[in-house]
C-alpha cells in the first residue's frame, strides 16, 4: 500500500497574497530536511502539501519525526493512497487503520470529494464505508458529534486518500519567512531555547559564540556545536561563528574596575555581535536573557548592553521563570547537553560584587581604559566559521 | 613533545596486550561456553587469563571472576556482599573518599534501610585505625575501604581492618577497591586481609572493558546481575574475551613491583624537588602517598584553564578526578583545604613509562601557565 504525508498549513492559510511564497519556502525547508531520508514528490493544492515517497521502502516513521520539527506546519497526517474504486477503498481502509480502529469505541467517517466524477457522492461514501467498518469492528459504534477517531477519505484527481488521526506539527512560521537574526549562544540552558523560539517565528539563524581559550576548553565549543545541531532540527541549517575572546576579557580584567567586568564584557560581546551580524545580513540580535536572572540581567544592566546595539535585540525569554525555560529545553532536547559542566566565556572572570545599577557614563569611562575597537576588530578578523546541520541533513 | 600524565584516568595499551588481543580478535572468536572446538579454544584462553591474574594476586584461579571493569567489580562486591549478609546485621563501614562506584552503592543501600558509616580521613589523607575500631561492631556486615585514593594517592591501612573485625566479633567481610593500587603496591588477599578485591585492566596498560574481582573461596555473593550464569553466576554475560586476554597480557607484562615503585618514586621526588622552590605551588598529596599520584595546587589559577593550556602544549593532566567532571573534589574538601586551593587542584599521575624529561616539560608548562593565565 502506498503511503504518503499530507500537510495542512495552519497560520499560513491566513496570509493572503503572501501565501504562495510562504508555501514555497515551507516546501523548500521540508525538501532540505527530508533529503537524507529518501526521494519524494511534492504537490501543493488547496492549502495542502502532499509528500509522496518515490520508493516504497522509505521509512515514513523517520519522515514523521523530521516533519514534526519543521516550523510552519500546524498538523499533518499519514495517509494511504488507494485506487479510486469503492471495492478497493473499503478493505484498504480496514487494513490501513486496523490498529487504531480496534482500540477505539466510537468513530465517524468524513468524506471529501474534489473529483466530482467519482461514482458516489460524499454522504454515500460515508454511509457505505461506515457500514463496512462496523461490520469488521464489533467494538465500534458511530458517533458523529464526538468520535474518538475520524476516518477521512478524500477523493482527489489520481487517488483516494485515507487517513485516521492527525499528528500535531511544530506550529509557527516557515524558517526564512521572518528574515535573519544572529543569536548569541554560550552553552547554557537559555540561549538554545531563545534560538528555538525565534526560529519558530520564521527567523533564520546565525549563531555567534565567544570562546576564551584556555579559560574555556575545546569541549565547551563542541558542546555548543552539539546544542546547535539539536536546535537546527527545528531551525534548519546555520553557521556558527566562533569569536576568539580571550584577549578582550584579559584586557578588561587587567585594566577595568572589577565591579564592572561582566557588563563591560557583555557590551563588548554586543558590539562584536553587532558588527558580525551586519556582515552576515542579520537584521536583529537574539539573546537568552531574562529579567533578574543574574546581576547582568537587571533592567538597568540590560539598558547598558542595549545601548551599544545598533539593531533590535530580541529576548524571547525576558519574562520567563527558569523552570519554564527548562521545560522548553527538555522538550527540544537541549537540556541534557546544556548541563554538561564546562566553563563558558560568561563565567571566566566574575566579580565578587557586580554593580547592580551601573550607569552608561561610568561604563563608557571604564571602557576608555582599553583599546576596545581595535581589540574587537582583531577578534572579528580571527572568527572561525563552523557549518551546522541537523544530524542527518 | 607530549607528556601523558593522566595515568590514573587511563593508561596507554602496552605492546603485549595489543599483540595478544589482535591475535584473539583474528583467530579466536569463540564463546567459551560453547562445547565445540571453537568454544573450547576460547575457554582455554579464558582459563589461562584467570590463572595469570590469580598468580599476580597470590590466590587460586577459582577465586578470580572477570567483570567489565572497576565499577562493575565494586558494584558486585558491595551489593553482593550486603545482599548475602543482610540477615546478620544492618551496618556498613566505609570512607568518605571512595570512588563513586562504591559511594553510589552505599547511597542505594541507605535507601534500603542500611546504616552507612563514612569515615573521614585525617589530615594525612588516611583513615585512622582508631576511627575504624570505633565504627566496626557486631552489627557490621561489610567494611569497604579503598587501598589507594584516586585523587591524592593516600594509602589506606586496609590490612588493619581484619584484626579489628575479629576482635569486635563482627561477621563483616572486608572489601577493598584496589583499582589504583594493583600493579603498583603489593595487592594480595593475605597481605591486605581482604575477602573481596576489585581491580581493573585499563589502569595497568590493559584495555578498557575488563576488570576482575577476587572473592575468597567459601564466600557467596548475591550480586544483582542475572543471566546465563557465567563467572560462577557472579557476573552473567558472555565474557568479553579480547578485553580479558588483553588484561591478562598486561598483568603478565607488569615488571617487578619493587623496582618499578622505586623508579617512579625517584621521578616523583625529582619533580617534588623542582617545585619545592616555587612558593605558589603547594602539594596536596601527603608525603607517604603512592608516588604514582601527585596532586598539586597553583595559587590563584583555576584547574580548568591550566588543564586547557597544558593540553594545548601536549601535556595531559586532570583536575580532581576525570570520573566526576565539574564537581568539587570531596577528598580535598575532607582534608580541610580552602575552596581556592581545591579550585586549583591538578592531578598528575605517572606510569612506569613516565620519564624525567616529561616531568621537566610539565614544570615548564606550569611556569607558562603562571605567566599567561590571569588569576581569578
Amino acid at each position: 500500500m502506498k503511503e504518503i504525508i499530507l500537510i495542512k498549513n495552519g497560520e499560513l492559510a491566513l496570509k493572503g497574497l503572501n501565501r504562495s511564497s510562504f508555501e514555497d519556502k515551507l516546501v523548500k525547508n521540508i525538501r532540505r530536511r527530508l533529503k537524507s531520508i529518501g526521494d519524494f514528490d511534492y504537490k501543493k493544492s488547496q492549502s495542502t502539501i502532499m509528500i509522496e515517497p518515490k520508493n516504497e521502502d522509505t521509512d515514513l516513521d523517520e519522515v514523521v519525526e523530521a516533519i514534526s520539527k519543521i516550523f510552519g506546519i500546524a498538523c499533518f497526517s499519514r495517509a494511504a493512497a488507494i485506487k479510486k474504486d469503492m471495492q478497493e477503498i473499503m478493505p484498504a481502509t480496514v487494513e490501513y487503520l486496523k490498529d487504531e480502529l480496534s482500540l477505539a469505541s466510537t468513530f465517524k467517517v468524513n468524506a471529501k470529494r474534489s473529483d466530482k466524477t467519482f461514482e458516489l457522492k460524499s454522504p454515500q461514501i460515508c454511509e457505505e464505508l461506515g457500514g463496512y467498518i462496523l461490520d469488521h469492528f464489533p467494538n465500534l459504534s458511530v458517533d458523529v458529534h464526538n468520535p474518538e477517531i475520524i476516518v477521512t477519505v478524500e477523493i482527489r484527481d489520481n487517488y483516494a486518500y485515507i487517513r485516521g488521526g492527525q499528528i500535531k506539527g511544530a506550529g509557527g512560521m516557515p524558517v526564512g519567512t521572518g528574515g535573519r537574526a544572529a543569536v548569541l549562544i554560550s552553552g547554557g540552558i537559555d540561549s538554545p531555547v531563545a534560538s528555538y523560539m525565534m526560529a519558530k517565528r520564521g527567523i533564520e539563524l546565525t549563531a555567534i559564540h565567544f570562546a576564551s581559550p584556555p579559560y574555556t576548553s575545546e569541549r565547551a565549543e563542541l558542546k555548543v556545536v552539539q546544542l546547535l545541531q539539536q536546535v537546527s532540527k527545528y531551525s534548519g541549517r546555520m553557521s556558527m561563528l566562533v569569536v576568539p575572546f580571550t584577549q578582550i576579557q584579559e584586557q578588561i580584567k587587567d585594566n577595568c574596575p572589577e565591579e564592572l567586568f561582566t557588563l563591560i564584557m557583555r557590551r563588548a560581546m554586543m558590539r562584536t555581535a553587532n558588527i558580525i551580524a551586519q556582515k552576515q545580513n542579520c537584521a536583529a540580535l537574539i539573546t537568552g536573557e531574562s529579567v533578574g536572572q543574574v546581576a547582568s540581567q537587571t533592567i538597568s544592566a540590560l539598558a547598558c548592553t542595549d545601548a551599544v546595539a545598533q539593531m533590535p535585540v530580541f529576548r524571547p525569554l525576558i519574562g520567563m521563570d527558569k523552570d519554564e525555560i527548562v521545560a522548553i529545553s527538555r522538550k527540544i532536547e537541549t537540556f541534557d547537553i546544556s548541563i554538561q559542566p564546562y566553563e563558558d566565556c560568561c563565567t571566566v572572570f566574575t566579580p565578587k560584587h557586580p554593580k547592580l545599577k551601573p550607569s552608561i557614563e561610568e561604563l563608557e569611562k571604564a571602557e576608555e581604559l582599553i583599546p576596545l575597537d581595535s581589540l574587537i576588530e582583531k577578534a572579528i578578523e580571527e572568527v572561525k566559521i563552523i557549518p551546522i546541520f541537523a544530524n542527518k541533513e | 613533545m607530549e607528556a601523558y600524565l593522566d595515568n590514573s584516568a587511563t593508561t596507554q595499551l602496552c605492546e603485549e596486550a595489543i599483540a595478544e588481543m589482535t591475535d584473539m580478535l583474528k583467530n579466536n572468536f569463540g564463546n567459551p561456553s560453547s562445547l565445540h572446538k571453537v568454544g573450547t579454544k576460547a575457554h582455554l584462553s579464558l582459563q589461562s587469563a584467570r590463572e595469570a591474574v590469580a598468580k599476580k594476586l597470590g590466590c587460586e584461579a577459582k577465586e578470580v571472576y572477570f567483570t567489565s571493569g572497576g565499577t562493575q567489580s565494586n558494584n558486585i562486591a558491595v551489593l553482593g556482599a550486603v545482599n548475602a549478609l543482610s540477615r546478620r546485621g544492618k551496618k556498613i563501614v566505609t570512607t568518605a573518599i571512595e570512588h563513586p562506584s562504591v559511594e553510589e552503592c552505599m547511597k542505594a543501600l541507605e535507601k534500603r534501610g542500611f546504616e552507612v558509616v563514612r569515615l573521614m580521613p585525617e589530615n594525612d589523607g588516611k583513615i585512622s585505625v582508631e576511627a575504624l575500631k570505633n565504627a566496626i561492631d557486631k552489627n557490621t556486615i561489610l567494611v569497604s575501604v579503598m587501598a589507594v585514593n584516586n585523587e591524592i594517592g593516600s594509602i589506606q591501612p586496609v590490612n588493619m581492618i581484619k584484626p579489628i573485625i575479629q576482635k569486635a566479633g563482627s561477621p563483616a567481610l572486608v572489601h577493598t577497591d584496589c583499582v589504583q593500587a594493583f600493579g603498583k603496591i603489593p595487592v594480595s588477599p593475605s597481605k591486605l586481609g581482604a575477602d573481596i578485591i576489585s581491580i581493573s585492566s585499563h589502569k595497568i596498560h590493559g584495555p578498557k572493558g575488563a576488570g576482575a574481582l577476587y572473592v575468597r573461596k567459601g564466600i557467596r555473593l548475591l550480586p544483582e546481575v542475572y543471566g546465563g550464569g557465567q563467572e560462577n553466576a557472579v557476573r552473567s554475560g558472555t565474557e568479553p574475551m579480547p578485553a580479558i586476554i588483553g588484561f591478562s597480557a598486561a598483568v603478565n607484562a607488569l615488571p617487578d613491583i619493587k623496582a618499578e615503585f622505586e623508579q617512579v618514586k625517584h621521578i616523583r621526588d625529582y619533580f617534588l624537588d623542582k617545585i619545592k622552590k616555587e612558593e605558589a605551588i603547594t602539594v596536596n598529596s601527603p608525603e607517604d602517598a603512592l608516588p604514582y599520584i601527585i596532586n598539586i595546587s597553583v595559587e590563584g589559577l583555576r584547574s580548568e584553564p591550566m588543564l586547557n593550556l597544558l593540553s594545548d602544549m601536549g601535556i595531559y593532566v586532570s583536575s580532581g578526578s576525570a570520573c566526576a567532571k565539574g564537581h568539587k573534589s570531596k577528598v580535598l574538601e575532607s582534608l580541610g583545604f580552602e575552596d581556592d586551593r581545591i579550585d586549583s587542584a591538578l592531578r598528575i599521575s605517572l606510569s612506569r613509562f613516565t620519564t624525567k624529561q616529561e616531568m621537566d616539560y610539565l614544570f615548564e608548562g606550569i611556569k607558562k601557565c603562571q605567566a599567561q593565565i590571569r588569576k581569578k
